[in-house]
């Protein structure tokens, strides 16, 4: 059997892709809640107001509730996934809590998918955590990267408990886009 | 062990930058994507489950009224590439309406809403990673990307499948539709079979008497590799 091709959400993927709690990968009070957050840009700098963000990360101890986890399924529960719909100003925001690093060599971060009008595909991109310098410089897809490249990857560090992670799509500064 | 997913042949899923699809020239990444090698995080993925409404199978079914339209059942199942079914798995659905509008404040088609239709609809796969949906067909729609353009009639798919990297957006598609020469979103699917898979086929054995229209509609993820790989971990 040979794959269905993927196409646009198009203009109106609210319709569809909305959920009203999406954004909370853990609950606002939750201890050790952070909350990401950040723009989607387009080539000329404008915000993609017409876009979805989805999260996919493992739990604080590095560990996945699904059954392809070789360790096991956690069984903790954690869903691990976050979906948030970017506004009027192209932004987004996901309450999440840091995962924990997997304990194969790489750093503790997140994937993302970016959705969009104009976009034919999804695009991949991953989160990476400013905390985490010795870490991140070990890691095997930010160390393959020159420097500027690598720092579109690295979150930024705001308030306690707060990150800005902007996606910009095309141009100077874009984002690392990745194909898994 | 890990096993990965394998890639989708070449000229299955649309370049990112296509040049007749106007809205992709500010939004296509121009630098190449890297290739990530799939560990954990990607060969598994959410397992959604929960918070499907009674009424998330059936799009005439939401609101005091019926809706306005061609009364249809939209089935099918979600299998990988090795024809394994996908079971369990969340299938995420939104379209226009019958005259070919969205209840959305940036669609401003001079066509009516239809005060008895949303458009938006999900379930979950079974067992066997059957799904099946009621709604009214949906009407084509002019937009802007050129001259004289429309849209093909069209409902959006979002599937997630059980890892990361089998995630898949997509739009299934009437059999025979006159407009589908002229639309740049269908016709960036570079594969001439892979464009095919797209479009439903008309089920006459699954349509109901003096009920409803049946079309079907397969969906098919990336297959795992045949050879897993070994990670280390603490």
């Amino acid at each position: 059997m040979n794959e269905t091709p993927s196409q646009t959400v198009g203009p109106f993927l609210s319709i569809g892709l909305t959920w009203p709690q999406g954004y909370l990968v853990v609950d606002e009070d939750a201890p050790g809640a952070v909350v990401i957050s950040g723009a989607v840009l387009d080539g000329a700098g404008e915000p993609v107001t017409d876009g979805v963000i989805e999260t996919w990360q493992a739990d604080p101890d590095g560990r996945f509730d699904h059954p392809d986890d070789p360790r096991g399924a956690s069984g903790s529960g954690f869903g691990g996934f976050g979906r948030c719909a970017t506004d009027t100003e192209g932004l987004f925001r996901i309450v999440t809590v840091k995962p924990g690093a997997i304990g194969d060599g790489q750093a503790p971060h997140i994937d993302v998918t970016v959705l969009a009008r104009g976009l034919l595909d999804r695009l991949v991109t991953r989160i990476y955590f400013p905390d985490e310098v010795a870490a991140n410089a070990a890691d095997p897809l930010l160390s393959s990267l020159p420097a500027e490249r690598a720092a579109t990857l690295v979150a930024q560090a705001g308030d306690p408990g707060e990150l800005t992670f902007d996606i910009r799509l095309q141009g100077a500064d874009e984002t690392v886009f990745l194909t898994v | 062990m890990i096993r990965g997913y394998r890639p989708a042949p070449e000229g299955t899923h649309p370049p990112l930058d296509f040049e007749g699809y106007k809205s992709t020239r500010l939004r296509a990444p121009s630098q190449a994507p890297i290739v990530l090698r799939q560990r954990l995080t990607e060969v598994t993925g959410p397992l959604l489950t929960g918070d499907i409404g009674p009424s998330d199978h059936d799009l005439t079914t939401q609101h005091a009224g019926e809706p306005i339209g061609q009364r249809i059942v939209v089935a099918g199942r979600v299998l990988d590439d090795d024809g394994r079914p996908v079971p369990d798995t969340l299938v995420e659905v939104w379209q226009a309406n019958a005259a070919g509008r969205y209840p959305h404040s940036r669609d401003n088609t001079p066509a009516p809403l239809d005060p008895n239709f949303t458009g938006g609809g999900r379930v979950l796969t079974d067992s066997l990673g059957n799904y099946s949906f009621t709604t009214i067909k949906p009407g084509a729609y002019p937009w802007g990307n050129h001259h004289n353009a429309w849209r093909p009639a069209h409902i959006h798919f979002s599937l997630f499948g059980r890892a990361f990297t089998q995630r898949l957006v997509t739009q299934m598609y009437f059999p025979d539709d006159p407009l589908f020469a002229q639309d740049p979103i269908f016709n960036s699917v570079p594969d001439e079979k892979a464009r095919q898979r797209m479009v439903s086929t008309f089920d006459l054995e699954a349509t109901q008497p003096a009920w409803a229209l049946a079309f079907r509609f397969d969906i098919v993820l990336r297959g795992r590799e045949q050879t897993p790989f070994e990670e280390p971990h603490e």
